[in-house]
């Protein structure tokens, strides 16, 4: 860990200010996993700009009957708000799929948004990663690779984004709301995380000087027919190999509506606008399904050691769908695959 | 004497721990206390080419890097840095020299006001590196392994009976690295007590191999070093060998004169002794009548390049399998990597884990019950020295556990079982491990009052030590349980050797015994020496001490008390030492056996894997308390569900460095992984082995659990799975 100087912002004009000019700063809220990385010395601020303080803790209902829900919302609140909980069960569900509930309960939602990648050589400083020192090439493309990124994989990094919570969002068509040196903006969450390409340290389109403020849902629910299922290598308290999240719309057998997102495969929750147009009109079986993971997993290929992710996201995408087909989402609480 | 013993007493120091009263090495404080933060090599062979610490001398607040160059002196012969339970070998001297053995090796320890502080500025020393060309992986460096003393002599002629069989099961088994991960991280407060003396509080199985071992390694007098490890947080066998940091720690002390705590971070912890990755190859050659012709089991295992550690891989057919053929072998290849350690039931979780799934394949190879092929091949004689056991209820432990879990309803048809989803598998298998005694001195003191005091150096890492202690002296001392105090893990107390091998509730409760016998025959003899003494005339042997009194055994009424007898000898205290007195015997063996049944639920697309009920019925002499003897079971049960599933040290082979140093990517069963454990403990009656027919619980749960688990996972699918842990991905397409 370096030595840092430390800041509280007094409200979000200052943390821009203090933030805008200094390329070494970082904000930091619930700290989960920024201390870490600080501890691993791969994060190395030059100031951390302490935002917990700032009014953003609230989820309120926005005109068109959707909600807003502040950057600074605790993981879990966010979770058993009764407002999520009742319209979101999604997003709900995804949450308690992830971390520890000391984690859910420091973690904010901004931060979840900029979390970064497990992958065991960006943690170890004594190896190569493109993510962590641009140019210093990827160990874990030749490596050690069974939990890596089967989808938009780049040359130069075949991580994966660790979140549950935004593979939901993902689903859901949620938005991000900005603040920055230029005032407000507002882009769609499956916009925020980018595909490494040739610049794999960059995790997200946040510009410099920016700072998330709140994230919005859409009014859409789905709050019927969905379902969050993470399969991971023990039952809880593990990143996921593959998660689903999964949401229908559904007359009868008939699908007029698919979300589909699956986390753990790629940089960045991964949704197919292709996939989820040829479940519309469909019924909703488990051959249309396995059409539709096909399609969503178009071009994934693998390396030396996590092939098995490609068949295990078909099957895990299938599973999902048919919970939420049945109104039989998975439990979080449950120790079993439903 | 009956009262404590056998009973579900709770544990003496449960509140203590519970309410943090209970103090850890890491946790004691001293005047001016300073605090080292050790700096790594990031290379696992070579030398230091450079090292500078300049930049991290000029932080404010840090007094000290100590590196090989300006390092105090330190022993520069083997012998001296050879604790009690160093393997074969050169052992690790860390800053000794500017050599790279391993990566993680301690190379600096910097030395600052504050923790943080020292954090930090160990991120400021540079290292220079000469690499070296190095190996770190086993299955590329097999060709290389080197054999062993053999551990069991080998009988008839295994390769022809092999040849010969009707019918022969053989294959590879491969239990991967893995690492302890006690709760508790490895730490050590060194308290400069002036003069050139120091108390170390220390995280370790054995005060006493570390006090001894920090005499010869710092060349100090028994009198100028006191090692204290009051409460150990976990440790499994990490904690037998002294670990490093009580060299660092206590080396900053003298070079500082201060006192020194130097904690290590959980990555560092990996740094230390592990469970050997090791090929375990079986061939089992059996007659078309399900009886064993021929048993062979190699074991191929990891060591450092400096030590050859070695454990009992092999060996355990001679135990539990009648064969007139079998041989055994253990090999080491010696790689670039830190020297193994002693891992909960070391070799034998291992070996009996491949032995008992490559009995598994030669049932339905024999299409037999796996249960029957065991009770055919059944040996009621070790016969590695043909010898009888002091007690085997082997035989029971199949029944009742059969019984519990309900074996008799099983279809033996692999994928024949299915519940929704999931397709159902059970599986067995055996556990056997060692029932040992160890020299250990205990010394009570009884005070008028009627309170003891009972003292010794052994450590309670967590299994309940104190607890067994205080129900043995209160039984033998006829005292209530509240007015025992015991005093543990103090290098000045009478002696222990290190706290393992599942030896110390029967090491330890004989010096008990022998010791309260002691203050029995002085109490008896006062109290026959009263004036109208009830116990006048009474043959000795026949007075016993009860309820605070000295009485006639079956005649209660004739009954002096404690208290009385004392006053008029005229007695504050009655202080007896006492080391426990095994008779020599070798016309037995000692061992503890079990039976392990496990249901696992498989989702038969995505592979997860659940272990919805294990059944481990035991068999070890008399259970001395049945609430930490069922914990300790059931922490190895747990443990064991780890080692089938989840626990594996991954290494990238390209950096010879482990890749899931940390407790969120190192797997290890989360409650969510846990569903029924059922322990059963079968009365197995030992008057041969010791008085109290004790014989440790410490290593046999685990054993045989991960083997139950891989064979009912074969049930469910039809999928044998021989490399660990058996994750989903192995299970898929």
């Amino acid at each position: 860990m370096n030595n840092f100087r430390y800041s509280r912002a007094s409200d979000i004009a200052d943390a821009i200010r203090l933030l805008a000019p200094d390329p070494g700063a970082k904000l930091i809220a619930g700290g989960t996993n920024l201390i870490d990385l600080m501890k691993e010395n791969v994060e190395r601020p030059s100031r951390l700009i302490d935002i917990s303080r700032l009014p953003l803790r609230e989820i309120v209902e926005t005109p068109d009957g959707g909600l807003r829900i502040g950057a600074l919302v605790p993981n879990s609140d966010l979770a058993y708000h009764p407002l999520i909980e009742q319209r979101y069960p999604l997003l709900a569900s995804a949450i308690l799929a992830g971390a520890s509930a000391q984690l859910r309960n420091m973690a904010s939602v901004g931060g979840n948004l900029m979390q970064r990648t497990r992958c065991p050589y960006f943690y170890d400083t004594a190896t190569p990663c493109n993510k962590r020192s641009l140019g210093s090439g990827c160990s874990a493309i030749d490596g050690l690779n069974r939990n890596h990124a089967i989808l938009g994989t780049s040359n130069s990094c075949i991580a994966t984004n660790p979140s549950d919570m935004s593979v939901a969002l993902a689903a859901l068509g949620a938005l991000v709301h900005i603040a920055g040196p230029n005032g407000e903006r507002t882009i769609a969450l499956t916009d925020f995380h980018r595909l490494p390409d040739d610049k794999p340290h960059l995790d997200t389109n946040l510009g410099s000087g920016e700072i998330i403020i709140a994230v919005e849902l859409p009014p859409h629910s789905f709050a019927r027919n969905y379902s969050y299922l993470k399969i991971r290598d023990r039952m809880s308290y593990a990143f996921a190999l593959v998660s689903v999240a999964a949401a229908l719309e559904l007359e009868g057998n008939a699908i007029s509506g698919a979300r589909v997102a699956l986390g753990g495969v790629a940089h960045k929750p991964w949704r197919s606008l292709e996939a989820e147009a040829a479940l519309r009109g469909q019924a909703a079986t488990p051959d249309h399904f396995g059409h539709a993971a096909d399609l969503l997993l178009q071009g994934a290929s693998a390396r030396s050691h996590n092939g098995f992710k490609i068949e295990l996201a078909r099957r895990a995408v299938v599973r999902t769908l048919m919970q939420a087909t049945n109104a039989t989402p998975q439990s979080q609480a449950h120790k079993k695959i439903a | 004497m009956n009262g404590y013993v056998g009973t579900p007493t709770s544990r003496v120091d449960g509140r203590a721990k519970v309410t943090g009263a209970a103090k850890y090495a890491g946790e004691f404080t001293a005047d001016r206390l300073v605090h080292g933060f050790v700096v790594e090599a990031t290379i696992p062979r070579g030398r230091i080419a450079q090292l500078d610490t300049s930049e991290a001398l000029k932080v404010a607040g840090v007094l000290d890097v100590l590196t090989h160059a300006n390092r105090p002196s330190l022993a520069d012969k083997d012998d001296a840095w050879k604790d009690e339970v160093a393997p074969e070998g050169s052992p690790f001297r860390p800053l000794y020299d500017d050599t790279i053995k391993f990566n993680g090796q301690p190379i600096a320890l910097v030395v600052a006001e504050e923790w943080a502080t020292a954090k930090f500025a160990a991120t400021l020393v540079r290292i220079d590196y000469e690499q070296a060309e190095f190996a770190t992986d086993l299955e590329a460096e097999r060709g290389g392994a080197s054999e062993m003393d053999k551990p069991h002599k080998p009988r008839g002629d295994a390769a022809g009976a092999l040849a010969a069989a009707a019918l022969r099961h053989e294959a590879d088994y491969l239990i991967p690295t893995e690492h302890h991960n006690p709760m508790e991280l490895y730490a050590t407060t060194t308290v400069w007590e002036g003069d050139g003396k120091l108390t170390v509080y220390d995280k370790t199985q054995g005060v006493q191999n570390v006090q001894k071992f920090l005499c010869g390694v710092f060349d100090k007098k028994p009198e100028d070093i006191r090692v204290l490890s009051p409460y150990v947080g976990g440790a499994f066998g990490s904690g037998l060998r002294p670990q490093y940091q009580v060299v660092l720690a206590t080396l900053a002390a003298l070079a500082l004169k201060r006192s020194v705590r130097v904690v290590l971070t959980r990555q560092q912890m990996y740094g230390l002794g592990y469970r050997p990755m090791t090929i375990e190859r079986v061939a089992l050659g059996a007659k078309s009548d399900g009886t064993l012709d021929a048993v062979t089991h190699e074991a191929i295992a990891v060591t450092s390049r400096y030590e050859d550690f070695a454990r009992n891989d092999t060996g355990w057919a001679e135990q539990l399998y009648s064969s007139p053929n079998s041989s055994f072998s253990h090999k080491l290849v010696h790689l670039d990597v830190s020297t193994p350690s002693d891992m909960r039931a070391p070799g034998a979780a291992s070996g009996v884990c491949a032995l008992e799934c490559a009995m598994d394949e030669l049932a339905v190879a024999l299409n037999l019950d796996p249960i029957e092929l065991r009770l055919k091949c059944y040996s009621d004689r070790d016969q590695s020295e043909n010898l009888p056991y002091t007690s085997k209820q082997l035989r029971q432990c199949y029944a009742r556990g059969a019984e519990a879990f309900g074996w008799g309803r099983r279809d033996p048809a692999p994928r024949s079982m299915r519940d929704g989803k999931e397709l159902v598998g059970w599986g067995m298998a055996t556990g056997v491990w060692e029932a040992l005694q160890m020299p250990v001195a205990v010394r009570i003191v009884l005070t008028s009052n009627g309170h003891a005091e009972v003292s010794c150096a052994a450590s309670d890492i967590g299994t309940g030590t104190y607890t067994i202690v205080a129900q043995v002296a209160a039984d033998a001392l006829g005292l209530p349980i509240e007015n025992i105090s015991v005093r543990l893990a103090d290098s000045t107390l009478p002696q222990a050797p290190v706290e393992g091998g599942s030896w110390m509730a029967a090491s330890s409760a004989h010096a008990v015994l022998g010791a309260a016998e002691d203050i029995r025959q002085e109490l008896a003899r006062h109290a026959q020496a009263m004036p109208s003494s009830p116990l006048a005339g009474v043959d000795a042997q026949d007075i016993i001490l009860a309820e605070g009194t000295i009485a006639k055994a079956g005649e209660r009424g004739r009954a002096i008390s404690i208290a009385d007898a004392m006053r008029y000898g005229k007695l504050e205290r009655i202080e007896k030492q006492k080391l426990n007195e095994f008779p020599e015997d070798k016309s037995h063996a000692r061992n503890t056996h079990s039976a392990v049944f496990a249901e696992v639920k498989v989702d038969e697309e995505l592979g997860v894997i659940r272990v919805t009920r294990v059944v481990s019925a035991v068999a070890a002499g008399r259970i001395l308390n049945t609430k930490t003897g069922r914990s300790q079971i059931m922490g190895g049960v747990v443990w064991g569900i780890g080692m089938a599933l989840h626990e594996e040290t991954v290494m990238d082979h390209r950096f010879g460095r482990i890749m899931n140093a940390n407790i969120a990517e190192y797997h290890i069963p989360v409650n969510a992984d846990v569903h029924d454990i059922d322990v059963i403990f079968v009365d197995e009656p030992d008057t041969h082995i010791n008085k109290l027919g004790v014989k440790g619980l410490g290593e046999i749960g685990i054993v045989g659990v991960p083997a139950a688990i891989a064979n009912a996972v074969y049930h469910a699918t039809g999928k044998r799975i021989r490399r660990f842990p058996i994750t989903l991905d192995k299970l898929l397409g």
